[in-house]
């Protein structure tokens, strides 16, 4: 009998969030202003999901780790330089747009036709992984389509700890309302978990991993197939950023007390 | 402390992706296969395999941390004979080229007298001069060897990223971005590889949690391509030291901002411009018009400028206010920010370009053109030249020793363009050495003869340039005021010279919230800058000690991120590597000479994370 997980991570890619971002209409639909020359990083909710995904992978000899990724081409490949030598995994590329606007049940579609086109894929074994959220334009509604595509029905959304126990059976520690965790424990795979930001630090860049990952990407991304998602049937009433104030102060070795007295102040204020 | 660390195999590393690199990887990735997509070449380190090619970059992306560029792209044209700017996004072609002396419109910028006489001239004759207006006349002619009516404008981080990603799609080789590599790895002469940079450390570089030593990667051949400021290069030339009367002791720190140009502005995609004058004499000035209302512009402050509090941000400030330009930006919007230090030594500054398993290319290899103002193009054609050099040596099954590279790589560059205009230029700006009327009559006629005359000057390091603060403002500002603004900027942590700025009468700058604002707004809005945690301090000051003595702390008044500052309870700057641009501007614009060579300075500037965020520089 096989052992380990098949853990598949459900990650898009986003616009490095320094960058200024501006939303304009384009003949696609809303977009962002030069969003094709605008630097772009793995969602870091996926990227906490992979980081996971790894780990659990190093602990659960046998295990496997996939990438599944909806966005263009020519980004993701890009965005693989900065991410293949953080952890161990296969890439599989969905070609098609990036980016919140696009409709969420398309990408979820797209998702779930690439996990299930992956050669030897054992879905008694299969955890879907990816974040809870997304710091793009994100419905906050995919994973969850493409467990329900996938007939996968333990789902988790706000993973923060997930912990196996001897007998393979899953102890979840989802985020709830109230800033209150809730425990729960399922007997096994298959399972969806939508992670929040997970417990672990961001590995160190390991050129040997990023070597390994590297003969695989590059077929990976050559052989993408175009997947259909898009805005089809969409209208965007009105497209707008959060409103922000920023007032610029740097200050080092300031004691906790004190910052929060001031934001006390400003709010009160 | 010996440490164990990993090792891989490559046939070819190269370290830093900038123009040069760009050049060699299309030329060698290109020449790697035959038309049917075969390789040519079968790598050692993976028998069976095409070659291993990986190249690391500091930058957290391929594409952040550079600079706009005009550039008449000879080298890159012949790569891409098809080039269309249409491809590569805040790309045009030069359609108006002018180049302005700017006044000084305010009475503060310290002006030589002859430039004093001219100027009341020129504002005599006023609108009898028919090019004189807004404080400024341009220039009727632009000297040929100046000019780049024929070439492009670009951003040079959308370039790369453009190049990037058609090497990257090749699969011939990888470019690795967030990767610092600390130093080459030097057994019995020869290079065999690079070492990355330590993970995992405390800011002086021990263990800390998550510790990761850096991994050796071994190569028959390193291609070094880090630029002037680069920890491989750097320690090439420690190791086998420079040619007999090669040294680097020019150098200009480039500032600048990518800025959305007000509704209505009247400049035209495209367009040009050089500017010299203001705010001083000696700091020259660029507008690049891009696509879609977009301009790149900036300046430059150069070695030769002997004021001690030489801030690159306040100076730009005041050129970007400078009736000439300001007409154009009024109501602009920063996009933008970065700093870079260029290497202006050219064909004088130019290492061992070979030795047995190393080539140099690129700005580090001295290959900048400071007379015609032009680097990027230069750059590229190195890198394209080294690739065609070890196209020929891996086929013909030769080994990479100096005596092999030299023959292929050293003679492609000696016999191009490249060299004769490097030749010429080997002596243009000696004149600026003397003075600024003296440098721009050396390279008017340097340029005019082919380098055949020009006016001399006496090569002196930067740290010899370097007037104490009290002697260059002797004129301006007394000794003891000075001493109680020097005590209480250090009481804030403060640099000196907005303070000294601000008293020897440069206006203060009324921020505007979009274009004018902080160095920190500036820093964060535009640059985006970050780093990585995990990484030791680069910057680090080679003896503390004479730090601590030292009055006019240069690198902290020249720090293009305000990174390094004063600690008010006195000793060696601080540093905070948070705000690190990585331009390499402290590493010669200190007054101090080194311990132990007095061609460098008491700063050392090693590998580290992180910088710049932007991709549009």
């Amino acid at each position: 009998m096989s052992t380990g997980f098949h853990i598949v991570v459900c990650g898009g890619i986003v616009p490095d969030p320094l960058q200024t971002l501006e939303p304009v209409t384009t003949p696609a639909g809303p977009g962002l202003k030069n969003e094709m020359m605008l630097p772009a990083i793995l969602d870091p909710w996926a990227s906490h999901a992979l980081f996971e995904a790894a780990h659990l992978a190093k602990a659960a000899p046998g295990s496997k780790v996939w990438l599944v990724s909806l966005g263009p081409k020519a980004k993701l490949q890009q965005v693989m330089m900065s991410v293949a030598q953080k952890a161990p995994f296969e890439l599989v590329v969905c070609d098609g747009p990036a980016g919140g606007f696009v409709e969420s049940a398309d990408v979820a579609e797209a998702l779930a036709a690439a996990i299930e086109g992956i050669p030897g894929l054992d879905t008694s074994r299969l955890l879907v992984f990816g974040g809870w959220q997304s710091a793009s334009r994100g419905a906050g509604t995919t994973l969850q389509t493409v467990g329900e595509r996938l007939g996968v029905t333990e789902q988790f959304q706000g993973v923060d700890r997930l912990t196996v126990g001897p007998d393979g059976a899953l102890e979840i520690m989802e985020r709830v309302d109230g800033g209150a965790y809730q425990v729960s424990v399922c007997q096994g795979p298959p399972a969806v978990l939508g992670w929040a930001t997970g417990e672990l630090p961001e590995p160190p860049n390991n050129p040997q991993v990023g070597m390994q990952n590297m003969r695989l990407i590059m077929p990976a991304l050559q052989k993408a197939t175009p997947a259909k998602a898009g805005i089809e049937g969409v209208t965007f009433a009105s497209v707008d950023l959060p409103r922000q104030r920023r007032e610029t102060r740097i200050v080092k070795d300031t004691p906790a007390e004190d910052i929060a007295r001031e934001i006390l102040a400003w709010i009160n204020g | 402390m010996d440490v164990e660390r990993q090792v891989m195999e490559a046939d070819i590393v190269c370290v830093g992706f900038g123009p040069a690199m760009g050049g060699f990887l299309t030329t060698l990735c290109r020449g790697l296969v035959d038309a049917e997509g075969a390789p040519v070449v079968e790598s050692a380190a993976m028998p069976g395999m095409p070659p291993q090619v990986i190249c690391y970059e500091r930058a957290d992306d391929i594409g952040f941390g550079v600079s706009g560029v005009v550039s008449r792209a000879r080298g890159i044209r012949a790569s891409f004979p098809d080039f269309d700017p249409a491809m590569v996004p805040m790309c045009t072609r030069v359609r108006q080229e002018k180049v302005a002396y700017l006044l000084d419109p305010i009475g503060v910028s310290r002006r030589p007298r002859l430039l004093r006489m001219k100027d009341r001239a020129i504002r005599a004759l006023g609108r009898r001069l028919p090019w004189f207006a807004h404080e400024a006349v341009e220039l009727p002619y632009i000297p040929p060897f100046l000019a780049k009516h024929d070439g492009f404008a670009f951003s040079l981080g959308q370039f790369n990223q453009w190049v990037g990603s058609e090497i990257m799609g090749s699969g011939l080789a990888q470019i690795w971005p967030s990767t610092p590599v600390a130093a080459p790895i030097i057994e019995n002469g020869a290079v065999v590889g690079v070492r990355l940079a330590d993970q995992g450390v405390d800011k002086k570089g021990g263990p800390d949690a998550g510790y990761m030593p850096g991994m050796d990667v071994r190569a028959p051949l390193t291609v070094v391509g880090d630029g002037p400021v680069g920890p491989v290069g750097r320690a090439i030339d420690d190791a086998f030291g420079m040619p007999p009367g090669h040294h680097r002791r020019e150098w200009a720190v480039g500032m600048k901002l990518v800025v959305d140009l007000p509704e209505g502005c009247e400049l035209a995609e495209g367009t040009v411009l050089h500017t010299f004058g203001y705010p001083e004499p000696e700091i020259f000035g660029f507008l690049y018009v891009l696509p879609d209302r977009v301009a790149s512009l900036g300046i430059f402050v150069p070695s030769w400028f002997d004021n001690p509090v030489r801030t690159a941000y306040r100076y730009l400030q005041h050129w970007m206010l400078h009736p000439y330009l300001w007409r154009h930006l009024k109501g602009g919007r920063l996009r933008s920010w970065g700093a870079k230090s260029l290497l202006e030594s050219g064909r004088r500054g130019e290492p061992f370009l070979t030795g047995d398993g190393y080539a140099r290319i690129g700005e580090g290899s001295g290959s900048t053109n400071v007379l015609t103002g032009s680097g990027v193009d230069e750059a590229w054609t190195t890198g394209a030249q080294l690739a065609e050099a070890v196209l020929e040596l891996a086929k013909a099954g030769r080994s990479y020793t100096g005596e092999n590279l030299k023959a292929a790589y050293e003679a492609r560059r000696r016999a191009s363009w490249v060299e004769a205009e490097a030749r010429t230029a080997e002596k243009a700006r000696d004149g600026f050495t003397e003075g600024f009327l003296q440098g721009l009559v050396g390279m008017g006629l340097a340029g005019f003869t082919k380098g055949k005359v020009y006016w001399p000057g006496v090569s002196r390091r930067v740290y010899e340039r370097i007037p104490s603060v009290e002697a260059y403002f002797a004129d301006r500002i007394p000794a003891a005021e000075i001493a109680a603004i020097r005590t209480e900027c250090a009481q804030k942590g403060l640099s000196l010279h907005d303070a000294l700025m601000d008293r020897a009468g440069w206006p203060s700058i009324e921020y505007d919230g979009q274009l004018l604002i902080s160095h920190q707004d500036a820093l964060l809005l535009g640059g985006k800058v970050q780093a990585n945690p995990g990484y030791a301090d680069h910057v680090v000051f080679a003896d503390p000690q004479v730090c601590a003595r030292c009055a006019e702390k240069v690198c902290v008044e020249a720090c293009s991120g305000q990174a390094i500052t004063v600690d008010p309870e006195g000793g060696a700057p601080l540093f905070d590597r948070e705000k690190c641009v990585h331009c390499g501007a402290c590493l010669w614009n200190c007054s101090k000479p080194h311990p132990r060579d007095p061609e460098k300075t008491n700063v050392e500037f090693r590998a580290g994370s992180g910088g710049l965020h932007s991709v549009e520089n």
